[in-house]
């Protein structure tokens, strides 16, 4: 009986995940790494009478803590030193894989290697000698599938093994350097050993190589551990980096890992055969991608799926959302019948279900996108989408991977920012990342397509889809040329490496893409219930209070007394109610605000509902509606309010394309600047907040006289 | 025997030897832990629609870079 650590690294795309679901299933949790905002996956497993918990590292090729999420695994082995670690490979790049397993054998943490993907190797004629891997590695070695869950068990079975007979004490792997690196290593050892400097945790030759390749991470902490050693040990290094630069034209880092790929080759020959012809076979994926990432066909491929995607989400996801709304009316309707009217029935209806109610409204269409998306990612396509991108992306001063944050975000007209906001988390530099975080706010997401359609329908009622076709593409254009300014003033550097893994196209398992799916709109569901509900509360009170002086009201009483028909009551009754909107806190606020907007067109009504867009862009329609006193307007049905935006006079069609470019490029809504803090920090999250607002305003004034011009 | 060229220049389909690995830093050491050291045996499999990235095949798995990345790294064409 005993409680275990167990930590699970390995390559991406190696299957590692997949094997994590099939050991942990559905008793796992999310939460992000301290400080960083590299996901943190752990699952609970009860074993016979162990207890186990597993920890999924994220996924590195490499310990050389370059990368947060490297940086992130490493760790965890050093500071919270697991019992075992399993190394999950992609059985069929054993090479490249075992690099990985060798940094963590020289660490010395008890290390199981887990074979996966044995069944492409087999398929593939290849062979590979696990019990002979298992002799010269000195680690446990289990042949595994972790799509069909195969080995899965022996796999834990083993690890608690070494876990219970090695009880933690690390034995680390010590690889020759050659001639160059061996002396100088051999003298670093000795110092750092009878120091006892950093060896409460790791080796001390372990030490030496991370100075020898001058990792800034534990030079660091050498320096706050003991000063005199640390520059002793740095000058050893500067000397040996000058030497094997003199000689062998290389730094020490660079022979260091040509030293541990000659280390594995040795240990590598004997464990895989190939087949005799194995030099002219194409693989699946080889021919598949002479087609998916064809020159013409491939960028013609890639919109096909893409509007693939959005229509199957638009046409399945409408259904759901469809019973969502009516669930969400008939609770509207409970609500009113069950409390009296006043003061609570409109902050129960109007402002709690209606506001968290628009907002759950989304998650069927965002699961059904997260679905595929997750689906897409799985098969090895987005790697794909960021190869044949990346040229362009570059161009913008952005990386190839910034496309699936885009396209989360509504790319593809449809998505949200805040998913799209979190999918930064896969860029890997800080610069591009911050980039990609400003101007992915620009895309039409969910929230402002009932904007753009009911504008649409309203002032080009001929080419709706068209405008939505120039919609979703100028907020593309724009998304770009704000990301070539950024990288050329703000946040200017060098483009980060594209050096990127193609995987091989693969058939994505249901667990894992519903495990995905799961997660992500659960995520977007919990902002739901909590910001969304504050915001709608907040906002319902801002266009309440205050409320019209008694004896306005009674000035209003007093005319419907007197009216003679129904026509006249409701004209009365709109009076009444715009001039009860005007003078809340919301109305004041746009009408303070109306001699700036006139600029781009916009009255104060206008300004309401952009103020309203702040917090979330979904009520934009419903308070334009309520500030246009039609009293409430339903979202999914906008035609009353374009039939009345098309009849005032101060509302043109040059106000529309104003008000479509400044909802398209505003500050973007609360949850996701909120979003944004936890992804970069808060000084960023404001700058967007402020830069993409001026950058609106601008931009709308401009396009409102231009086309006043010209219409 | 084959001249050392750039990988930039290498055509698809082409079968080469790493012979040397130019980059420092962030770019040198990532290059390295995908794989990509002298001795190496790579083919170029396909370039991007615009020519840039390229995809390697090297060790059993697919690997794409940039012109601008490949310009760190020269090589021999292997005759067939």
């Amino acid at each position: 009986m005993g409680q275990y650590i167990i930590g699970i690294a390995g390559n991406p795309n190696c299957g590692k995940t997949t094997m994590f679901n099939a050991l942990t299933g559905a008793r796992q949790h999310v939460a992000n790494w301290p400080g960083v905002t590299v996901e943190k996956k752990i699952g609970h497993i009860n074993a016979g009478t162990d207890s186990v918990e597993l920890v999924d590292l994220p996924g590195t090729y490499s310990l050389t803590a370059y990368t947060q999420e490297e940086l992130v695994a490493r760790n965890f082995l050093v500071d919270d030193r697991p019992q075992a670690v399993i190394d999950i490979m992609n059985a069929d790049a054993l090479e490249r894989n075992l690099y990985l397993a060798v940094q963590i054998m020289e660490l010395g943490v008890p290390l199981i290697l887990g074979l996966n993907m044995m069944d492409e190797v087999r398929k593939s004629g290849k062979r590979i000698d696990s019990a002979r891997l298992e002799e010269l590695s000195g680690c446990a070695v289990v042949e595994t599938v972790a799509r069909s869950g195969r080995g899965a068990q022996e796999l834990l079975r083993s690890t608690l093994e070494v876990a219970a007979k090695q009880t933690g004490e690390w034995k680390a792997l010590n690889i020759s350097y050659g001639p160059d690196l061996d002396p100088v290593l051999c003298e670093m050892e000795k110092l750092i050993a009878e120091a006892e400097f950093l060896t409460d945790k790791v080796p001390a030759r372990w030490t030496g190589i991370k100075y020898l390749e001058r990792d800034e991470d534990v030079i660091i902490k050498g320096r706050m551990a003991n000063t005199e050693l640390s520059e002793q040990l740095e000058a050893m290094a500067r000397e040996v980096a000058e030497h094997t630069r003199k000689t062998l034209n290389m730094r020490p880092d660079a022979l260091i890992a040509d030293y541990r790929y000659g280390f594995i080759a040795s240990m590598i020959k004997d464990v895989v055969t190939y087949p005799a012809s194995s030099e002219d076979r194409i693989s699946r994926s080889d021919k598949m991608d002479k087609v998916l990432t064809h020159r013409f066909l491939g960028p013609l491929i890639m919109l096909g799926i893409v509007y693939l995607i959005y229509e199957i989400t638009f046409t399945v996801g409408e259904i759901p959302m469809g019973w969502l709304e009516s669930l969400f009316g008939l609770l509207g309707d409970a609500a009113t019948n069950l409390l009296p009217p006043g003061h609570l029935q409109s902050l129960v209806v109007s402002g709690i279900i209606d506001g968290v109610g628009g907002v759950l409204g989304f998650v069927p269409l965002i699961m059904f996108m997260f679905l595929m998306i997750s689906a897409l990612e799985d098969s090895g396509y987005i790697a794909r989408m960021a190869y044949m991108l990346d040229r362009i992306f570059k161009i913008f001063g952005l990386h190839g991977t910034s496309v699936l944050p885009f396209i989360v975000s509504g790319g593809i007209a449809g998505g949200c920012a805040v998913p799209g906001v979190m999918a930064t988390r896969t860029l890997r530099s800080p610069k591009e990342k911050l980039a990609t975080l400003f101007v992915t706010p620009y895309m039409t997401c969910g929230a402002k397509v009932p904007v753009f359609l009911m504008l649409a329908a309203a002032f080009f009622p001929e080419d709706s889809a068209t405008v939505m076709l120039v919609i979703t593409l100028s907020a593309w254009a724009m998304a770009l040329l704000v990301a070539r300014l950024l990288r050329s003033t703000v946040i200017r550097g060098a483009s980060t490496p594209f050096v990127m893994e193609l995987p091989p196209y693969r058939m994505p398992t249901l667990q894992g893409v519903l495990i995905h799916t799961w997660e992500r709109t659960w995520e977007y569901a919990k902002k739901a219930g909590t910001v969304i509900l504050g915001i709608s509360i907040l906002l319902w009170a801002m266009m309440t209070f205050p409320e019209l002086p008694a004896d306005r009201v009674a000035h209003y009483e007093a005319q419907r007394a007197a009216a003679q028909s129904e026509e006249q009551i409701t004209t009365i009754d709109n009076a009444e109610a715009e001039e009860a909107v005007r003078h809340t806190l919301a109305g004041r606020i746009g009408t303070a605000l109306e001699p700036v907007s006139e600029l781009a067109g916009f009255n104060w009504r206008v300004n309401i509902a952009l103020t309203g867009g702040f917090a979330a862009k979904e009520v934009i329609v419903s308070t334009l509606g309520t500030a246009y006193s039609l009293g409430e307007v339903d979202t999914e049905e906008a035609l009353p309010l374009s039939e009345r935006l098309v009849a005032d006079p101060a509302f043109s069609a040059a106000t529309a394309i104003a008000l479509i470019i400044f909802t398209m490029l505003y500050a973007p809504c609360f949850v996701t600047v909120v979003t944004m803090a936890r992804e970069s920090s808060w000084r960023w999250a404001a700058f967007s907040v402020v830069g993409s607002t001026c950058l609106a305003f601008v931009m709308a004034v401009l396009a409102y006289h231009v086309s006043k011009a010209f219409l | 025997m084959a001249q050392d060229m750039c990988l930039r220049k290498a055509k698809v389909n082409q079968r080469l030897k790493i012979r040397t690995v130019s980059a420092d830093g962030e770019l040198g050491r990532r290059i390295r832990d995908m794989g990509l050291i002298p001795g190496t045996e790579v083919t170029v499999i396909g370039k991007a629609p615009l020519r840039d990235p390229v995809a390697l095949r090297l060790r059993d798995f697919t690997l794409t870079l940039r012109n601008s990345e490949a310009d760190h790294i020269t090589v021999t064409p292997l005759e067939d």
